[in-house]
């Protein structure tokens, strides 16, 4: 093995030395002395101090005290509208594909515990539905309304309208047909196998496509922009944007890697879909909603940078704590377990900077949709991180690894962190798109309460069986239909949790549907720009 | 423009470095692994049943690599066999390690459950043959026929899982997977281990998965 550590001596000093390089081109550009100024890009002028949030009647909105004010605030009307079509293609179908999901995961769920039920027939199938359920909500639901998401804000954050969101458009037709595709296979049973990788390869080369026409506007934009400095949010965006083709592309290679290396790639991949794709997007979104509603910039600027690139860092290399205690040289395992427990760093810089700037203004969870959502999901993020830290310890891992501890675990995060910031964006978009209030406060309330209640049964039992199972698994006298027996309560709770999310979903996509169609009455208090727009034109 | 270029192409080389880590790395290493000599590969029947198992997901139920007793002593303590070594999974394109032990590990199923009508049943029906087991049922991988034919593999179903009339008669593919689930066997010495597998430690046969 004497090659190999020689190699692995060799990259740790690449590593370390283009750490370097990027701290020095950082330093050399200013990238740290722009502090606390560079915080408040997001604002218009004047703007600060005054919250921005559709869901406040009561708060005054914030059109500006001077001429110039008030035409920064138009001009970002009109940024909103440039990408009103590409934001609407893309949210629209993942709320279709999380409505689909859901119901592919409740089935799975029943199933765990009825396992005669529905097996007739071979398209429903627990080994089927189950990765119908994971390709929906993580390609079809995470990945459209992250990217649609992206879309809205990307304009916004360059203070420009969106240049070429009619690629953007195609790109989302594209991926929805790779979806219909991809889904379709795993029923027909021509899944390629893997994890996370099921879809058929020639299926993912819509994916690519798809992914490459959005990264058409963002280019144009970029190149149009009208802001000197890039807030953080944007450097998420782009590097997810980056990172998604990149991996998508070489995990699908076909035939490439066999047998054991197979499957270091498969986990490679698929923790790089949560770490380098999902989590920025996320963490990204939080970055923008909490400020701006609050109206105050992010407590440490400089924080969120370094945030940005030891994520970047420890995160792309955290896949293979996935396969401790699997058939892989140890190097690789310690080499994951090593980044993900480094993956502390940027987890508490963007704990201290999303709760820091929270700080005093609690109060406003109860009024703001938006925040409530995308707050509690950065408080999950820094939980469900700082959990999977620690189960990547050896010692930790020999118990929940195998379980339905892991289970609770990935929900924690795409749900908990990622779709409840999602949900919280959307509440923020949608009305700026459509000009438009959201028609029931209520509704917005019963979905809350609904898919709150639900993931929190759901992740309860699931840990806490998941973690007995697990300890049962090591003592062999105990014998394994006793575990199976001992978990059944817990897959049952699951199912309600399931339901109710799903219920929570299906009251969400009812509003979400209301809101493209205007219905409801039309509110006392119009939609945030429309009376900026008003006094202008006089 | 340019520093929105600066931070794409930062972002891209770090994954690059990762690729180089995660996935090169360990594709050189481990393809140069040795092969051990008792390892067949598969047949075009357990093949096409393999593909069967990827086809219904039953990678996410059960895994196919037992841990180092040393550190989980619980997979060699109930049967699952020795650690696996990279060279076992020689053949298996795509791999077929799982992360889920909702059900037990198949590493060494073939050794287990040498029966292909113990095999058959549980497809059936494992609560046939398991009380309480929570894997789903596969009639559709059986056919129900009033009489079988001549070469028909007839599957004989305990009251009250079977039908009342007629007989169960597996498909080429509940056929193909059976002889994929009796091809795991992988109770042969592994030439990459540090010493060689005491004898008393072999998987015991006829264990309930």
């Amino acid at each position: 093995m004497t090659p190999t550590i020689a190699i692995l001596l060799i990259i740790t000093f690449v590593l370390s030395t283009v750490g370097l390089l990027l701290l020095i081109w950082s330093i050399a550009n200013n990238q740290f002395s722009h502090g606390q100024a560079a915080a408040r890009t997001i604002f218009s002028p004047g703007e600060e101090g005054h919250s921005e949030d559709p869901a406040r009647p009561s708060d005054p909105t914030f059109t500006g005290n001077t001429s110039e004010q008030a035409a920064a605030i138009e001009a970002r009307w009109t940024a909103d509208q440039s990408s009103r079509t590409a934001v609407l293609t893309w949210l629209s179908s993942s709320v279709f594909w999380l409505l689909l999901g859901s119901f592919f995961g409740l089935a799975s769920s029943m199933k765990m515990h009825l396992p005669d039920f529905l097996t007739a027939s071979e398209f429903l199938t627990f080994g089927r539905i189950r990765p119908v359920h994971l390709n929906a909500v993580t390609y079809g639901w995470a990945s459209m309304a992250g990217i649609g998401v992206a879309l809205f804000l990307i304009p916004r954050l360059f203070k420009t309208s969106l240049a070429g969101g009619k690629y953007a458009v195609l790109g989302g037709f594209i991926w929805n047909i790779g979806l219909v595709l991809g889904l379709s296979a795993i029923t027909l049973g021509l899944s390629d196998g893997e994890e996370w990788l099921e879809f058929p390869w020639q299926i993912d080369i819509l994916f690519v496509i798809g992914g490459a026409l959005c990264a058409i506007p963002l280019l144009l934009t970029a190149a149009n922009r009208k802001v000197e400095h890039l807030y953080v949010t944007s450097w998420y965006l782009m590097a997810a944007l980056v990172w998604f083709p990149f991996l998508f592309l070489i995990a699908n290679l076909p035939f490439a890697f066999p047998g054991a290396s197979g499957a270091t790639v498969n986990w490679w991949f698929a923790h790089n879909v949560l770490g380098l794709w999902v989590t920025p997007i996320g963490i990204g979104i939080a970055y923008y909603m909490i400020p701006k509603i609050l109206g105050k910039p992010i407590i440490s600027y400089q924080l969120s940078l370094i945030g940005f690139w030891s994520l970047a860092l420890f995160y792309s290399q955290v896949g293979i704590h996935h396969l401790i205690g699997g058939p892989i040289p140890t190097w690789l395992v310690t080499l994951s377990i090593v980044h993900s427990v480094m993956m502390s760093i940027p987890v508490i810089t963007v704990a201290i900077n999303h709760h820091g700037t929270m700080m005093g203004s609690f109060g406003r969870l109860k009024d703001s949709p938006t925040l409530r959502f995308v707050w509690i999901g950065a408080l999950m993020y820094t939980v469900a991180s700082l959990q999977g830290s620690m189960e990547a310890l050896r010692s930790i891992n020999v118990i929940t690894h195998f379980t339905h501890y892991t289970v609770a675990h990935a929900h924690l995060g795409m749900y908990a962190f990622l779709s409840f910031i999602l949900f919280g964006a959307v509440y923020f978009i949608m009305p700026r798109l459509t000009n438009w209030e959201w028609p029931w406060r209520k509704l917005i309330s019963l979905h809350f309460w609904l898919v709150s209640i639900g993931i929190l049964i759901y992740v309860v039992s699931l840990t806490i069986a998941g973690w007995k199972q697990g300890v049962a698994l090591l003592d062999a006298a105990m014998p394994f239909m006793d575990i199976v027996k001992m978990t059944l309560p817990a897959l049952q709770a699951r199912t309600v949790g399931g339901a109710l999310m799903t219920l929570g979903h299906l009251v969400f996509a009812f509003h979400f549907i209301a809101m493209l169609m205007r219905s409801g009455a039309a509110t006392e208090q119009p939609t945030l720009f429309r009376p900026a727009t008003k006094e202008n034109a006089q | 423009m340019k520093r929105a270029l600066a931070i794409m192409v930062g972002a891209a080389l770090i994954l690059l470095l990762a690729t180089l880590t995660l996935v090169v790395m360990p594709y050189l290493q481990m393809s140069a692994e040795q092969v051990p000599p008792d390892l067949k590969p598969y047949t075009e029947q357990q093949q096409r049943g393999r593909q069967v198992y990827i086809a219904n997901g039953c990678v996410y139920c059960h895994s196919q690599q037992p841990r180092d007793p040393s550190f989980a002593p619980g997979d060699k303590a109930r049967g699952w066999g020795r650690p696996s070594v990279p060279g076992d999974y020689a053949y298996d394109e795509p791999h077929l390690l799982g992360t889920m032990r909702t059900g037990p590990d198949l590493f060494n199923i073939g050794a287990r459950q040498p029966s292909i009508d113990w095999q058959l049943m549980h497809l059936y029906n494992p609560r046939a043959i398991i009380k309480g087991s929570i894997m789903p049922s596969y009639p559709f991988l059986f056919r129900h026929v009033n009489e079988p034919a001549e070469g028909d593999k007839v599957v004989n179903i305990p009251p009250p899982y079977g039908p009342e009339t007629g007989k169960i008669v597996a498909t080429e593919d509940a056929l193909a997977l059976a002889e994929y689930m009796l091809a795991l066997d992988h109770t042969y010495p592994a030439p990459t281990l540090p010493k060689a597998q005491p004898k008393s430690d072999e998987p015991k046969e006829n264990r309930a998965p």
